[in-house]
């Protein structure tokens, strides 16, 4: 096969989604933001859902999310972004309605959202990026932060009887009776990436078919909050975050 | 021949939640709280999901109360919140970023004495707080003051149209008075909920993927990293503000033609005022009121010309002294500016009016 005949488009076995447009990112090389958004991209595309469907970009490293996915897009206050879910999607009940948060906000400004939206069984996809640090603000301690992990605001590890223990939020979304999908994936490695697709799918069909609430959290890297190189970051994380908080669905019930 | 009206007796939280559905709004998110909790009551009661089909949800906090607001606004829904003073004061982040995207989304704030958790009685001490805004950054809110229960009707549906027209949040800045107290009450005729098709066309800037495919993405956001940006962004704004000032102040005024002693007082004030007017007037005293019923903008140019032909320009408010500023700088020192304040849930008389007006002339 010639370079020309891999240029053909019936040749063409992967490529950028047409809902991703050219604006360059800001995000640090090897940073899971862009996987998500591309996986996000995808999703929406591949259901025929670009008219009915509004996103609620965070407080946090995403809030340019809105940037980079030709969607509709809201961009939230901290941690708001369930309970603006919560009236778009009951004002547009045929609408995939999705919130895309990190752990500071999902986990700690926004806590009380998140549960609320979760536990009304608001027909909304939650998606959770879990790098276990405050990347913006420049890698501060987060709800998820593990015992022992440095960051700028307890630069001698993470200790209990300063800063408390890091929050399970997923697992207890989980127990919430609003909560028909809580599921916990990484984009790691290719495989993990499929999965991870697969389950911000099956978040979106249970939002347009009103199922009730999903969750889909993401163990992320933050290379640069946690000062490794992209690939550090990848063996750190199966290391140190997966043991901390494994992958797979924690409940299932559509 | 007069026109039959129908008349209803009413609390001015109940009004506020039937005008609600029969002007056609599309959502209502709130949070209980004391002197305004009937606005919800009445809406959970009355059901409009089944008629109007018009969203009625019980938030778990003020602040995603005003965050569904701003967020349903975004999609070009008509929708609104209320709230009591404490409960307001947490709604000042949503307000905000709805005036920073230019979001239209209306906030009923039934006003008790303060500060902190106050009292539960009547309290004026919000104008403040409403006028200029306890979030941060350059931003105004239009503030409405309803001074009977019929107004707390009709300006559900003045409010729903300022706010559309101009792009901005708007406030129906009441008290617990007006709020608790039954008047007859007309209330409006049903107005259908704006269609899909109806939203596509006068909200093209809406959130809401609506013929995305032959337009751009739209989305709201306040976050502007560039700052030369950010102050065209504001000064865009202002521009806006200056305009809203020229064109839609709103007052009423009452025996002010040849008034030498003004009373301006707004909402139960203004009620209460207006029969120490008259308490005056029968004195000998020609005293008159301007009531305004715009807050913000507030009619600072009426107040001026009266203030010219006045020997003392008295402010009468439920506050230790916050509209009395406005007034203060409407008048532009052609008269001496004294306060009638009570707070902290305190009430006058108009007796009590009259005395001080009489103790102070």
């Amino acid at each position: 096969m010639t370079r020309e005949d891999i240029l053909k488009p019936e040749n063409k076995v992967a490529g950028k989604p047409a809902l991703m447009n050219d604006t360059p990112m800001h995000y640090c090389p090897g940073c899971s933001h862009g996987v998500v958004h591309k996986l996000i991209a995808e999703v929406i595309e591949e259901m025929g859902a670009e008219e009915k469907t509004i996103g609620i970009c965070p407080v946090g490293c995403a809030v340019f999310a809105y940037r980079y996915v030709d969607i509709d897009w809201i961009e939230a206050a901290h941690g708001r972004a369930p309970a603006c879910a919560s009236a778009v999607k009951r004002l547009w009940p045929e609408h995939v309605v999705f919130t895309y948060q990190g752990d500071g906000d999902l986990a700690c400004i926004g806590t009380g959202e998140t549960i609320h939206a979760l536990n009304r069984g608001e027909n909304i996809a939650v998606i959770f990026i879990n790098n276990a640090i405050y990347g913006m603000t420049g890698g501060q301690m987060a709800p998820t932060t593990l015992m022992g992990m440095k960051t700028s605001t307890c630069p001698y590890g993470r200790q209990s009887d300063l800063h408390g223990f890091p929050l399970h939020v997923t697992d207890i979304a989980a127990t919430l009776e609003g909560t028909c999908y809580v599921t916990r994936q990484a984009v790691d490695t290719v495989a993990n990436i499929r999965r991870a697709k697969k389950a911000i799918r099956q978040a979106f069909e249970n939002s347009i078919n009103r199922k009730g609430s999903s969750l889909v959290e993401i163990v992320s890297t933050c290379a640069s909050g946690w000062k490794m190189t992209p690939e550090q970051a990848n063996k750190w994380m199966a290391e140190n975050m997966f043991p901390y908080y494994p992958l797979g669905d924690l409940k299932v019930s559509f | 021949m007069s026109e039959k009206k129908d008349y209803v007796l009413l609390k001015g939280n109940e009004a506020i939640a039937k005008a609600a559905y029969r002007y056609g709004y599309d959502g209502f998110f709130g949070y209980p709280i004391t002197p305004q909790s009937e606005v919800l009551e009445t809406l959970a009661l009355d059901k409009p999901w089944e008629t109007t089909g018009m969203v009625v949800l019980q938030a778990e906090s003020e602040l995603a109360s005003i965050n569904m607001v701003y967020a349903a606004g975004s999609t070009g829904k008509c929708v609104m919140t209320s709230s009591s003073s404490p409960g307001v004061a947490l709604m000042q982040e949503g307000i905000s970023y709805m005036a920073a995207c230019e979001i239209p989304g209306l906030v009923v704030s039934v006003g008790r004495g303060g500060p902190g958790l106050g009292t539960i009685q009547p309290g004026q001490a919000d104008y403040y707080q409403a006028v200029y805004g306890g979030g941060n950054g350059d931003y105004r809110c239009l503030v409405f003051a309803p001074a009977t229960v019929q107004e707390m009707a009709d300006f559900m549906g003045l409010a729903k149209e300022l706010m559309f027209k101009w792009r901005m949040p708007a406030i129906i800045l009441s008290d617990g008075l007006i709020g608790q107290m039954m008047e007859k009450v007309v209330l409006p005729d049903y107005q259908p909920r704006r269609t899909d098709e109806e939203i596509r066309e006068q909200c093209p800037w809406a959130t809401n993927g609506l013929g995305l495919k032959n337009r751009r993405y739209n989305f709201t956001t306040s976050l502007e990293l560039e700052a030369p940006l950010m102050q065209d962004r504001n000064r865009a704004m202002t521009a806006k503000y200056d305009e809203i000032c020229e064109k839609e102040v709103r007052y009423e005024e009452y025996k002010t033609d040849d008034a030498e002693i003004l009373l301006v007082a707004y909402g139960c004030s203004a009620r209460i005022s207006m029969s120490a007017v008259d308490c005056l007037r029968a004195e000998g005293i020609k005293a008159g009121l301007l009531r305004p019923i715009t807050l913000w903008p507030f009619p600072t140019r009426r107040i001026c010309e009266i203030a010219g032909q006045c020997k003392k320009v008295f402010a009468v408010e439920l506050s230790e002294g916050q509209m009395v500023t406005d007034v203060r700088l409407a008048v532009e020192g052609k008269a001496p500016v004294a306060l009638i304040g009570r707070s902290g849930g305190v009430v006058y008389s108009p007796e009590e009016v009259y005395e001080e007006v009489m103790s102070q002339i």
